[in-house]
């Protein structure tokens, strides 16, 4: 039924030319309105921003000056980042790398949910929706709600199981590890309020990833895990072997998501104010754009495109999986 | 759920000349199981059990403590602790310090004309990219998936300077700056911009599902674009739109960047940004903090569990490739 890309091309010309004899003008017409109005919206305030960026970040401007004051300055931007701020970026950027590696970790805790969800067992439907409830929160909330119960040192739930001292889980900045770079002077490390942030996160993403899986699990065909178990695998080897792999799609949308959400995570970090040792690419970039001081959008917008070229590998990735069979 | 799903699959590959050899095996499977399998299935309910006990702490203990007062029963007593007394002074001091009937009527400006727009335009661009073929279908779905993927914060500095430069009659919006800026529209209008792109990802999936021939039939009998797209795609389109909307209320109810970023002033704050100005004046008094959470997660929650189907093929939609 489904055509591959390159046998659909030469009969779709065709059809295309048929059926757009049967198209009046007028209706023409109103085919490039209907798609020209959101498409002019989405590249408006989309990708013509985005690319915006990318230029201020090799200009200088104070953001209160008028447009024509700004000023090419080259890579100036991007020599300071990494250079004079670089306490702020490389902190801002581990914190990410964290965010990516525990984010990677949590989708694999969603996947063993779901496949022990999906092992038929009673309650299943209850099991499920108590799961994934956090997932309908903001991280905003998600944070607000873990301040008031989790992480205060009082009374904070999480130090009910903090094996040392009391620790205020959204202040103390201290690293619980951290080792030193010879080009960095404070040395890269995990904060103790990061580190609690990182379970909140993992208490609304394993049960996004879970559903996920939950609906790809349903489309894995059952003769297959029959076959394999006829043929002897173990629960681990039809796993590995045969449901694993036909688990693609949803492993490609996975990893997307997971990356990108840690790349661009920003709501449950400014939602706390920002505390020290916070910090990651997101709030750099907001923080330098929305700061009173002079001339930071040339910093802001370059924070801003390292985030961007992190991001885009995976979303060109993702984009060309999805399409390069696809046929429309 | 799953559990019809899978008797749905073991009945359809029952059926068939191999359909009874599997048959066989399985009861044979069934029958070895019985007798060993069942110590492995009290250790998984044990295990998820637990889990759920501890999925639903954070926001128990929240929701609970949010009706107790902090200084005088939370913090001797311990969060645990029985009541000495219920109340609903939190909830009250919540709602007057965080503007909530304010910012609730904000939030209900942005999300729901924005709902309607985004799944309105993006059903139309799905539609046309599916119905009629044409050169640049693929171009904008590629550019519209890949722009939604985008970090917002990239987008903010142009986009703020760009309302700037927008002038917006002021009896519209009560900022009195004559622009877009720091108005609610101009967060409605970013918002239709960037959702456009998941939700005409979905609904072209969705629409590649409904036979060509029902549009071809409708051109023959007559029927223009508009026609072709409101009485025919639309309503096939129903179910993914419901399960699309819901999904979508969520997000743009959750939305906290842009209403935090455009929306400076904080007067004109949707409910979910206004957290950000909550905890700085009072983030110490915990039960405060978790009677506003409580006030700002009921409506998604409610919306969850009055439609978590919806809510959940809504997200499996995108996941899908139809």
């Amino acid at each position: 039924m489904e055509a591959t890309a390159a046998s659909s091309v030469k009969p779709r010309r065709g059809a295309r030319r048929r059926r757009s004899s049967t198209l009046t003008g007028r209706d023409r017409m109103w085919l490039w309105l209907m798609v020209g109005i959101p498409a002019f919206l989405h590249i408006a305030l989309v990708w013509l921003p985005a690319s915006l960026t990318v230029v201020l970040s090799f200009a200088e401007w104070d953001n209160l000056a008028p447009v024509s004051e700004i000023s090419a300055t080259g890579f100036r931007n991007y020599w300071i980042i990494f250079t004079i701020f670089e306490t702020d970026l490389f902190g801002a950027l581990f914190n990410n790398l964290v965010l990516v590696v525990w984010l990677t970790v949590c989708s694999a805790i969603g996947m063993l949910f779901a496949y022990l969800l999906d092992k038929n067992i009673r309650g299943t439907a209850i099991y499920q929706s108590i799961y994934y409830f956090p997932v309908v929160l903001s991280l905003a909330v998600v944070g607000f709600i873990w301040k008031s119960t989790m992480f205060s040192r009082d009374r904070g739930l999480l130090n009910a199981v903090w094996p040392g001292e009391p620790v205020d889980f959204v202040g103390d900045s201290t690293k619980l590890f951290s080792f030193d770079l010879p080009f960095l002077d404070p040395a890269l490390g995990l904060s103790k309020n990061f580190a609690a942030l990182l379970v909140a996160m993992a208490w609304r993403h394993i049960g996004y990833i879970m559903v996920m899986y939950l609906a790809g699990l349903k489309a894995v065909d059952a003769s297959l895990r029959e076959a394999a178990q006829i043929d002897g695998c173990n629960e681990w080897q039809s796993f590995r072997q045969v449901v694993f792999p036909s688990l693609r799609p949803i492993n490609v949308i996975v990893v997307v998501i997971t990356v990108i959400e840690a790349l661009r995570a920003y709501d449950i970090i400014a939602a706390l104010n920002e505390p020290r040792g916070t910090d990651v690419m997101g709030t750099l970039v907001t923080k330098s754009l929305l700061g009173e001081g002079s001339g930071r959008v040339g910093f802001g917008s370059a924070y801003g495109v390292v985030m961007l070229l992190l991001c885009l590998g995976f979303i060109i990735w993702y984009v060309a999986n999805h399409y390069r069979e696809s046929e429309l | 759920m799953s559990a019809v799903t899978f008797d749905d699959q073991l009945a359809s590959a029952a059926t068939g000349p191999e359909g009874e050899l599997l048959d066989t095996v399985r009861a044979r499977r069934a029958q070895r199981r019985g007798s060993r399998v069942k110590p492995m299935r009290v250790l998984l309910h044990s295990f998820l059990v637990l889990m759920a006990v501890g999925w639903l702490i954070p926001i128990g203990t929240a929701i609970y403590n949010s009706f107790r007062d902090y200084q005088t029963d939370t913090q001797p007593n311990g969060p645990f602790a029985p009541p000495e007394m219920l109340t609903l002074d939190n909830y009250r001091a919540a709602w007057d310090v965080g503007e909530m009937s304010k910012t609730f009527g904000n939030t209900a400006f942005i999300v729901i004309p924005a709902l309607f727009l985004t799944l309105l335009l993006a059903a139309i661009v799905a539609y046309v990219c599916t119905r009629y073929s044409w050169k640049f279908n693929i171009v904008f779905l590629v550019l519209f998936t890949a722009g939604n993927l985008m970090p917002q914060q990239v987008l903010f500095q142009p986009l703020f300077q760009f309302f700037k430069y927008m002038p917006w009659p002021d009896f519209i919006s009560d900022t009195n700056t004559g622009n877009l800026l720091g108005t609610k529209v101009a967060v409605i209008l970013i918002h239709v911009a960037f959702q456009i792109g998941f939700c005409t990802f979905v609904l072209s999936n969705f629409m590649k599902t409904i036979p060509k021939e029902i549009s071809e039939a409708a051109a023959v009998d007559g029927a223009g674009v508009w026609r072709g797209f409101f009485q025919v795609i639309l309503p096939l389109t129903r179910p993914a739109l419901a399960a699309l909307g819901t999904l979508e209320f969520t997000w743009l109810y959750n939305d906290f960047f842009w209403g935090a970023v455009m929306l400076n002033q904080g007067d004109e704050r949707p409910i979910t940004s206004s957290i950000a100005i909550l905890n700085g004046q009072y983030g110490s008094d915990f039960n405060l903090v978790a009677a506003a959470s409580t006030l700002i997660a009921l409506p998604t929650l409610i919306v969850y569990l009055a439609l978590q189907k919806q809510f959940i093929s809504g997200l499996t939609l995108g996941a899908s490739k139809g």
